[in-house]
């Protein structure tokens, strides 16, 4: 079981150990920690702190994706609860409320994605284009296009504020990673949405309530897009609607690539795609210690989508699985290669 | 026909009520100045559009041409600080690097049988990085090319300025127009839209028209990006950012089927003009604010989107009567 | 002969699905090709039109062998399909779709009324006077397949496939459309009509060939063929004489058996009339009937797959829901479907994970299984029903079809139904998963369970079944018990016309 799961996420593991060596080559002090005023500092624990919101909205996208989905519309959901929040504290609601209404909002926009892909039957990506499209104006809405400043410690506590000294954004997606992990592994619901995202027909026939459990997939992502929003908003002590989690949502499908989980749904790890958000953060974070200038940044992620493109591609799959039995000369065993159909996600 | 046709005439109306409304509020609204302006704001992004048209009526979509955009118009500017070519042969080199671009997406496309929504996604990051690499300011353009460009313009009646961007804008969607509607080529994107496995039955070489539509795409996006250039008279990597989202949204607005197959570039048009026309409302109106546009785009979006899952059932339930038949 | 097709052989992993056919067709001649599901139909029509590439055996066209490719080729050499599903586009008009690929140009753009006008006066050659500018899609079926056929004739022109065109069609298009094919037969085109309604086989075609199991079973001038011979032809004997004695469990006086369940009058336009249907606790019902006839429609109905519209099922505690299979499931009812891949197996998961599947859907995802108890449940089942599998982690796409179709029956096994149907068991099954299939529904009877079984092997049938229901043109048109079952008295029910 364990050596299985470690299996699994080894790819992401190595990918990860290499890029930490490479900063490390260039930038020695990179995995220094040290203590100040009763916290750890240093470049990794700054990766956990930032890698926070692109970690959380991984888990969510995720599920999203084993399903047989996508959700485009995580980035501006952070917007919106991150409005949600500033708005209720500034109004002196306290701070109980406001993180209630914003985790509230994320589940309602969630709720909305997924009654337009599981009851309206739109494809995932049209459906969460409406609400990544939309949602950026309520954002502004809600905030009256200003950024909401505020001094709550409370909520400020979220972004910057430290436990054990560990920052709590870390904290916060290290517990949401395990817990879905949990929830996914020690309950039925890892396998009933690898069923829906492989064979939705097949698995409803058999009883499974599909339907349910894609607008709950699509609620979870809502949810961590939340939760991700809170973090980003309490970190800068302001909601910025037009920036909060801007291009946060192709960040996140991005680490769920490099998590190894197929876009055309199925198996997943919820463990890989956050190392996959680690990569990505540790990238961005490198890049920047290293003394590079930051454009290196998005070069570096295309190459890396490029090649994962190549590594997971159905079609090259196949011919290499002709090429390999043309040259052992051998049809090989009986039981026939299955290779998935190609479906577009669109 | 009607099916079909349905969301254009939809998208006509909503335009022409909308302008109706905006014209009873501020008779100001219907003056050439104002069409002008229209023309000439919305001119990179009609012209992007009409790319992105293509592209969604194949089945595909393309999310770099925002990248493209922004390097398009750093490519320019540098090239024109640093080196003393004309800018009409910047202009060239250019094109030729968008296009062959795009056309190296569609081969991905096609070869690693890979959703394109991912293919382009990379080739978000690749344009955006590229445009970064250049130069991370904003780098103005002067050149007396430029200049002559800039002031160019036909004074319609009422003292409307219709520019010659403006005019590109129409030209390019007339060809869009033309390449969709009446080529074989055309035929073909509308057939790719209507199923890979049919349309290769029906003899189209699926993977040189992938090809063709990516590098159309590219094409039509370094060309934006030249307009934009002009818009501006800068180049900055970050410049038009979302613009691919804006674009999709005004085809879908314009009545073509995002799931591809069924569409008119005419009404992406119609779909970019009617978001100008909502910016330009809130302008007028003055207590409105800016957000109002998006969150009125997203309504838009919705509309339609239900409107032809809506269509799509109607003509799946009843066909034609067989009246007609011999 | 303008097509002739010498021992033509095509093996699958784990099926021979051509085993040396030899085909034949004449210039103005209109050959029926009839079979059964996985009977080689449609692998021979693939080997023709290039979608297949054979292993042996030869296919002359005018004497010259040729071996197409792509079925693009086979336009170009002369051979046309039009298949069930029209491959065309509709969202492209009537002129685009039959002038694709050979537009008329003019300056280099398409000239869309010269193109308006070739399609018109091609259609009027077919007796079609019709809008050529709206989309194809709006169109009637029977319009699109003329379309498809004047399309493929002017592409091709020498032989003409017609693949199921009729499925989708009422009685006063397929008149139309037949009318169509006499027309171009009498140009001298060869024509393949692949058909599972007997009625019009008899109506339209010349000669016929039967398929069975990927051989030819016969040819025979479709004027000295009456029709019972030619349904023994179709669904004739595959099963050792041995198996069906071991399984017989029927004999001259039936028992009484209590009541499970009550349908009345379910039904659902389009698919199936309202049927009524008793089921004992402890009985195995078969429901006969060609292809199209209505069979699947029934079971389908019965579990939910499609809501019923008309009628009611109920037991001895009252109704029951049947509007979805989840309530069909709550109900004690199971379903193993005809088409494995699509509505069967979760391909990428594990046996252990495609076994467990339904149970662990029934008892909501709050109660997990263990893994320790799924893996248990898989070995019971490996073991129990002989599912050949290297381990129980193997993802069950890669199991061949009879140990794919074990898997299924695993999973509802699992669920300890009350009633379960099963549609097409033993399709693309080798003779050994078979029997013991047969076997096991014995086994499983014996025990209590009822069981609905659709099967185009009509040995199988009468093997297992307590009682035979007759399925004709969307109908349950007879009943037959105990003494009564035998393959010619069901034989004789699906050939009796309406009129008899």
């Amino acid at each position: 079981m364990m050596p299985q799961a470690l299996r699994r996420v080894l790819p992401q593991i190595l990918t990860l150990a290499a890029v930490v060596m490479l900063v490390t080559l260039v930038f020695p002090t990179f995995l220094s920690i040290s203590v100040s005023d009763g916290r750890l500092v240093g470049p990794v624990i700054d990766i956990l702190k930032r890698g926070a919101p692109i970690g959380l909205l991984a888990i969510g996208m995720t599920l999203v994706i084993a399903s047989r989905g996508i959700d485009l519309s995580v980035g501006t959901v952070m917007a919106i609860c991150g409005a949600v929040a500033a708005t209720a504290i500034v109004n002196g609601w306290g701070l109980g409320p406001a993180l209630l209404l914003a985790l509230a909002a994320g589940l309602a926009a969630g709720l909305w994605n997924g009654f337009l892909v599981a009851v309206i039957g739109i494809q995932p990506i049209v459906a969460t284009l409406i609400l990544m499209t939309a949602g950026r104006g309520i954002a502004q809405l809600i905030t009256e296009g200003r950024i909401l400043t505020f001094s709550h410690p409370g909520l400020a506590f979220l972004g910057s504020g430290s436990l054990f000294g560990i920052p709590v954004p870390a904290l916060l997606w290290l517990a949401a990673a395990i817990a879905v992990t949990l929830l996914m592994r020690r309950t039925a619901l890892g396998l009933l949405i690898e069923a829906i995202g492989v064979n939705r027909r097949a698995s409803a026939l058999a009883g499974v309530n599909a339907r349910v459990l894609l607008i709950a997939v699509y609620m979870a992502s809502g949810l961590c897009a939340a939760v991700a929003g809170l973090i980003a908003t309490a970190d800068i002590r302001g909601a910025d609607a037009n920036n909060a989690g801007l291009w946060l949502e192709l960040d996140a499908i991005l680490a769920v690539v490099i998590g190894g989980n197929s876009l055309m749904g199925g198996r997943f790890s919820i463990a890989a795609s956050v190392l996959g958000a680690l990569i990505i953060q540790t990238i961005d974070t490198g890049i920047l210690l290293a003394g590079f200038p930051s454009e290196y940044n998005l070069v570096l992620k295309a190459a890396l989508v490029i090649i994962i493109l190549i590594l997971q591609s159905p079609r090259l799959a196949a011919d290499w699985q002709l090429w390999r039995r043309s040259r052992s000369g051998l049809s090989g065993s009986h039981a026939a290669a299955t290779p998935k159909p190609k479906e577009s996600l669109r | 026909m009607i099916s079909r046709a349905l969301p254009l005439y939809v998208t006509i109306a909503i335009f022409l009520v909308a302008y109706a409304i905006c014209y009873a509020q501020f008779p100001a609204m219907l003056s050439t100045r104002v069409i002008g302006n229209l023309l000439t704001d919305n001119a990179y992004l009609g012209i992007v559009a009409v790319g992105m048209t293509i592209v969604i009526l194949s089945g595909g979509i393309d999310l770099s041409v925002g990248s493209v955009i922004a390097f398009s118009g750093v490519f320019i500017a540098v090239l024109l600080r640093d080196t003393g070519l004309h800018p009409i042969v910047v202009f060239a080199l250019l094109l030729a690097v968008t296009t062959t671009f795009g056309a190296l997406m569609g081969g991905f496309i096609h070869l690693l049988g890979m959703p394109p929504f991912i293919v382009t996604l990379a080739g978000m990051f690749l344009a955006r990085g590229a445009a970064y690499m250049l130069t991370i300011d904003s780098v103005p353009i002067r050149h007396a090319f430029y200049d002559a460009i800039q002031s160019s313009y036909y004074l319609m009646p009422g003292k409307g300025r219709l520019t010659l961007i403006g005019v590109l804008m129409l030209l390019s969607v007339a060809a869009g127009m033309l390449l969709a509607h009446r080529t074989r080529f055309g035929a073909s994107v509308f057939a790719l839209g209507g199923g890979e496995a049919t349309a290769r039955l029906m003899g189209v070489e699926v993977g040189r028209t992938t090809v063709l539509i990516y590098a159309f795409s590219g094409f039509m996006a370094g060309l934006s990006g030249i307009v934009f250039s002009i818009y501006t008279g800068s180049g900055y990597p970050l410049a038009t950012v979302g613009t691919e989202l804006t674009a999709i949204a005004a085809v879908v607005i314009g009545g073509t089927l995002l799931t591809g197959g069924s569409g008119y570039v005419f009404g992406t048009l119609v779909g970019v003009l009617t978001m100008g026309l909502v910016q330009t409302y809130i302008v007028f109106d003055g207590s409105l604010s800016s957000w109002w546009t998006k969150i009125v785009i997203g309504i838009l979006l919705l509309v339609f989107i239900v409107l032809q899952k809506l269509l799509l059932r109607l003509t799946q339930a009843r066909l034609a009567p067989l009246g007609a038949a011999a | 002969m303008l097509l002739s097709v010498q021992s033509l052989t095509k093996t699958f992993p784990g099926t021979r699905a051509l085993d040396g056919v030899d085909f034949e067709l004449a210039a103005g001649e209109v050959h029926a090709l009839l079979g059964e599901n996985g009977a080689g139909k449609s692998t021979l029509i693939k080997c023709l039109t290039g979608a297949y590439r054979r292993d042996a055996g030869e296919i002359r066209l005018e004497g010259a062998r040729i071996s197409p490719r792509s079925t693009s080729e086979a336009q170009e050499l002369g051979i046309g399909t039009v298949y069930q599903e029209v491959n065309l586009l509709p969202n492209l008009t009537v002129a685009q779709n039959l002038a694709f690929g050979r537009e008329p140009r003019r300056f280099g753009l398409v000239d869309g009324r010269a193109m308006r006008a070739m399609a018109r006066e091609t259609l009027m050659g077919y007796g079609l006077d019709i809008d050529v500018g709206r989309d194809l899609g709006c169109y009637s079926v029977a319009i699109q397949q003329i379309i498809a056929i004047a399309r493929a004739v002017a592409l091709s022109g020498k032989v003409l496939i017609l693949d199921e065109p009729t499925a989708s069609l009422d009685a006063r298009e397929v008149e139309m459309l037949f009318d169509v094919v006499r027309g171009l037969r009498d140009r001298g085109l060869g024509i393949v009509f692949v058909s599972h309604f007997l009625d019009q086989v008899f109506a339209l075609s010349d000669r016929v060939t039967v398929l069975r199991n990927g051989q030819k079973v016969v040819t025979e001038a479709t004027r000295d063929l009456d029709r019972v011979r030619l349904i023994e032809h179709m669904l004739g004997r595959v099963l050792e004489d041995e198996v069906v004695a071991q399984a017989a469990g029927h004999g001259a006086g039936a028992p009484i058996r209590p009541e499970l369940l009550r349908a009345e009058g379910l039904g659902r336009r389009g698919m199936i009339e309202p049927f009524d249907l008793r089921v004992g606790v402890g009985e195995v019902i078969g429901l006969a009937g060609l292809l199209g006839s209505g069979r699947t429609e029934s079971a389908e109905l019965l579990f939910g797959v499609r809501a019923a519209q008309t009628g009611t099922a109920r037991d001895a505690d009252g109704e029951i829901d049947l509007s979805s299979p989840r309530t069909a499931i709550a109900a004690g009812f199971g379903f193993a479907p005809e088409d494995r891949k699509t509505d069967g197996i979760v391909g990428d998961l594990s046996v252990r994970e495609n076994i467990a599947l339904a149970l662990q859907a029934r008892r909501g995802w709050t109660r997990p299984m263990s893994r320790a108890e799924q893996v248990r449940l898989a070995k019971d089942y490996i073991a129990r029903l002989d599912i050949r599998t290297s381990d129980a982690e193997k993802p069950v796409g890669q199991l061949s079809g009879g140990n794919q179709q074990k898997v299924i029956l695993a999973r509802w096994l699992a669920m300890n139904p009350r009633f379960l149907i099963l549609d097409e068991p033993t399709r693309g099954i080798d003779v050994g998963a078979h029997a013991e299939i047969l076997h096991l529904i014995r086994e499983l009877t014996s025990g209590g369970m009822s069981i609905l079984i659709v099967s185009s092997e009509l040995d199988e049938l009468i093997a297992v079944s307590d009682r035979v229901i007759v399925v004709r043109d969307r109908r349950h048109v007879a009943e037959l018990t105990g003494a009564e079952i035998s393959t010619e008295t069901i034989v004789r029910a699906i050939a009796e016309e309406d009129a008899a």
